[in-house]
């Protein structure tokens, strides 16, 4: 890096460009900001890059994708080279997408490409989610971050959603009458709110381009400017470490980006890229002249969607027979509204959960070393009961596949997944947190007493014990470096008075930290050391006796 | 000594450092383990040994040539394996195609990251950081520019100007919003009508073909729409998205009736809107021997000998039915349009217009 501190001494190509820069954007300034930036290394930090990269390729294949096809709902009849569609009559852009399918090199790569990119994009980023929930790395100060990267979340979904909809095949027309039916359910409003979106009525001769333009310039264009917000406080927060020896919150561990980050990270986009493209080399996605084009009255049984919209499509199924009342000659559809306040509620939950967690704990520390999840066991099991309950939603959308495919009954699945719905996160909370409690308990009897040697000696007196050994100091500093939480009482304020906001901060901070295992401390260490030592040296007697 | 002596609450302990922050309900833990410091470095082969040293060279080399002849590779193929009405053709344009770019995108890839991990240093860096927060200057500076500010610009000062702002800011999207309206017609009552009138003659789908009641065999099943709607009809999917029946024969001493619903069906042919009252999806799957309908989408189930009640799943009101009978040459007429709105709920679906 040398050569762009300081005007070049030697004329070679490389030091004359970086001088041409410098000169023209003041490149060093920024390289010797950025150049060295620390970076820590997991697996699990993967996760936010595998969904950016994602995305990226999301960019690539859609663009190419755009060149082919248009996005016109005027009737054609087919006269491409698929022949059982031959003469069909169908929207321009449904022939379009089978011409990128048949008759363009590489068009049907390109479509796979792009849509299992989408599938990978969702589902990384909402690893990414979890991986930033269960560590805590939402923390003061990436409460903001994570609203970001919530809204990032939602808006890969809208993104998924619209490009669904664009071959206008039977499948995705299918999907936007569902969407249709669920405007048309919201009170007051619903009817003209559809009747904007399709132009008229349903299906209408604009939809296609109108989801066309919120799919490749809107959303595309909010994602990249969440995504250049999302990495900006990235840079500003610099990123998280585990905790561990050598790592707290006052210090960054890792490795420098140039040249160890930009080579990995650099390499990890062509594998990601490399990986998308081999799935889609080999395994069909949407298979979009199965179905022909859309039309009203076909429908093809076993549909499904796109995986994350499955969570939406399980909560309209599971809503129980009659939900729907009459308030005089009006209709609310509470079959409609239940599963999308549910949707929405829940969806507000996760975007607030760094407030709420702050609120409760009053730690307004900076916090820069993540924790394992089993030394936050209310956190994780909060985080593995809202996982079951999106999984129970999201097996939900398959209920009809689930009962044909093991041969029982659509009903009796369907009334097992709306009893899971309830129990199931309530009883993935108490296992969650009695495991996590458990491991940190396994965690602090190790620290104190060492790890079981395997060895077995017989004392005198007659008593065996297995010997157990200390742990190297690095070892053992991981077992014992984590916050400790107590929950309060309500306490009153300035006025002597105890107000609601204080009973209910007493409450919840006591079904969060009620159950604590302290971390082990130097004095129990020493203590159980001590003892060691003294059998260790009764059994060196003994051994010294038999001789 | 217990174990709630040794807690203190660390926003209490002793003397606090510039900008220390409440630490809440954390408890500090004064007879922590101390931190042994960073772990010791585990050296690679690569720096202990020339040989594997020169052995990562080579395989970091291999991997970025592979990548060029893959990428090679998919040049080629995209020409040697051209599209044609062989639809196997697709198949192989995409395998070969796809095969060669996946390892172009690999070799870089892997190769990037194996350089990475085997020759370039793998020592742990630790920095300090900072506060989130500017420095108490910067931010005494930055206080000062807005006081400045406020001051010459007097926004605080001068309350007309400011209060008109916000209603001029507040007022200025509205039009842009009302822009908006004109996306779609006010939907005015086409909801409540189908192509469906008096008379109008019961088609097969998607052919056209009219039919018969003698067409109509016991336990048969028909996809039908109005005679007359065809594609060259201006509105031709919304009115199928509206007009779409299922027309069933089914033992006329099997079927209940409402009283007022006796003059509907002709011989026990029955005829139900297929558009589902959940959210609109084709009630596409009859079940012969319970007279079943069911919803593939969301699963509703309608039972058709019973005014098609649902019996099962998330709809709430029975399919619509359409009152028909056979005209003078024998086919199938429907005595009117259907009575209620088909389709989803909606709001004022059973007002009167």
């Amino acid at each position: 890096m040398s050569i762009m501190k300081e005007a070049p001494k030697k004329n070679t190509f490389l030091a004359g460009t970086a001088n041409y820069v410098d000169e023209r954007v003041g490149a060093s300034g920024i390289l010797k900001e950025f150049g060295r930036k620390i970076f820590p290394d997991h697996w699990s930090f993967m996760l936010g890059e595998v969904a950016m990269y994602s995305f990226f390729v999301l960019l690539l294949s859609g663009t190419f994708l755009t060149f082919f096809y248009d996005p016109s709902m005027a009737m054609v009849r087919y006269d491409g080279v698929y022949a059982p569609l031959k003469d069909a009559l169908m929207s321009k852009a449904y022939e379009t997408s089978l011409n990128i399918t048949f008759e363009v090199r590489g068009g049907l790569l390109m479509r796979q490409v792009h849509h299992w990119s989408a599938l990978l994009f969702v589902a990384a980023a909402g690893l990414h989610m979890l991986r930033v929930f269960f560590t805590g790395a939402f923390r003061k100060p990436r409460e903001l971050n994570w609203v970001v990267g919530f809204v990032l979340f939602v808006l890969g979904m809208a993104a998924g959603f619209t490009g669904y909809s664009l071959p206008d095949d039977l499948l995705s027309g299918n999907g936007l009458r569902i969407i249709d039916g669920m405007i048309k359910g919201v009170p007051f409003i619903g009817t003209g709110i559809s009747s904007l979106l399709f132009g008229g009525e349903f299906p209408g001769h604009v939809v296609i381009g109108r989801l066309y333009a919120l799919h490749i310039m809107l959303i595309p264009a909010l994602i990249l400017v969440f995504l250049a917000i999302h990495l900006f406080m990235l840079i500003i927060h610099k990123h998280t470490h585990y905790s561990g020896p050598g790592k707290s919150d006052t210090n960054i561990v890792g490795y420098p980006l140039m040249p160890v980050y930009v080579a990995k990270a650099g390499g990890f986009f062509f594998i990601v890229f490399g990986v998308i493209m081999v799935i889609s080399t080999f395994f069909t996605i949407n298979p979009i002249w199965n179905y022909g084009g859309y039309d009203p009255s076909p429908v093809s049984a076993g549909t499904q969607p796109d995986w994350y919209i499955g969570w939406l499509d399980g909560a309209l199924r599971l809503a129980p027979t009659g939900l729907e009342f009459m308030i005089g000659d009006y209709t609310v559809s509470m079959n409609i509204l239940l599963p999308l306040v549910i949707s929405l509620v829940f969806l507000a939950l996760v975007a607030i959960y760094p407030f709420i967690e702050n609120w409760v704990t009053g730690d307004k520390r900076e916090h820069h070393a993540l924790d394992r999840p089993r030394n936050a066991p209310t956190r994780t099991a909060i985080g593995a009961a809202g996982v079951m309950f999106y999984a129970v939603l999201w097996a939900g959308a398959s209920t009809d596949l689930i009962a044909t495919h093991f041969k029982m009954s659509l009903n009796q699945v369907l009334l097992a997944m709306q009893i899971s719905l309830i129990l199931l996160p309530i009883a993935a909370f108490y296992v969650t947190k009695r495991v996590c409690l458990s491991l940190q308990r396994k965690d602090k009897e190790i620290a104190i007493h060492g790890r079981e040697s395997g060895r077995i000696v017989r004392l005198p007196h007659g008593e065996y014990i297995e010997v157990h050994e200390p742990l190297d100091p690095h070892d053992l500093y991981k077992l014992v470096d984590y916050k400790d939480y107590k929950p309060t009482v309500a306490r009153p304020n300035a006025q002597g008075k105890i107000t609601v906001a204080a009973r209910m901060r007493a409450s919840l901070s006591k079904f969060y930290f009620q159950d604590r295992i302290t971390p082990a401390t130097k004095t129990e260490i020493a203590e159980a050391t001590h003892h060691a030592h003294e059998i260790e040296a009764q059994v060196q007697k003994a051994i010294e006796s038999d001789k | 000594m217990t174990e709630n002596s040794k807690e203190v609450e660390l926003n209490k302990s002793g003397s606090t450092p510039e900008h220390e922050y409440d630490a809440g309900l954390r408890v500090a833990n004064l007879d922590a383990v101390a931190d042994p410091g960073l772990e010791p470095h585990r050296v690679r082969m690569t720096d202990k040994s020339v040989k594997h040293e020169k052995a990562a060279v080579r395989q970091v080399a291999l991997l970025f040539t592979l990548s060029m002849l893959g990428s090679a590779f998919a040049l080629w193929a995209y020409f040697t394996f051209p599209l044609s009405e062989d639809l196997s053709s697709v198949r192989l344009n995409t395998m070969y195609l796809g095969i060669g770019m996946t390892l172009g995108l690999m070799g870089i890839g892997i190769g990037a990251v194996h350089w990475a991990k085997t020759l370039m240093p793998d020592n742990e860096v630790s920095e300090e950081r900072h506060l989130t927060r500017g420095t108490d200057e910067k931010r005494a500076a930055a206080i000062e520019i807005l006081a400045a500010a406020n001051q010459e610009s007097g926004f605080t000062r001068r309350k007309l100007i400011r209060r008109t702002l916000y209603g001029s800011l507040a007022l200025f999207p509205l039009p842009g919003i009302i822009l908006f309206a004109d996306l779609g017609p006010n939907p005015g009552d086409s909801l409540r009508h189908t192509f469906w009138k008096k008379g109008t003659r019961l088609a097969k789908d998607p052919t056209g073909i009219e039919i018969k009641a003698s067409d109509v065999t016991l336990g048969s099943v028909f996809q039908v729409i109005p005679a007359g709607l065809n594609p060259e009809n201006k509105e031709y999917l919304e009115e199928k998205a509206k007009a779409a029946v299922l027309l069933v024969r089914v033992d006329p001493s099997e079927l209940n009736e409402t009283e007022e619903r006796k003059g509907w069906s002709y011989q026990g042919i029955v005829a139900y809107s297929k558009i589902c009252t959940h959210v609109g999806c084709p009630v596409a799957l009859y079940e012969q021997h319970t007279h079943h309908l069911l919803c593939p989408c969301h699963q509703s189930t309608f039972d058709l000998v019973n005014g098609c009640k649902v019996v099962f799943g998330p709809a709430a009101r029975p399919l619509p039915q359409l009152p028909i009978t056979v005209d003078s040459e024998g086919y199938l007429i429907a005595q009117s349009d259907f009575l209620e709105p088909v389709g989803p709920s909606f709001w004022d679906r059973s007002v009167k217009s």
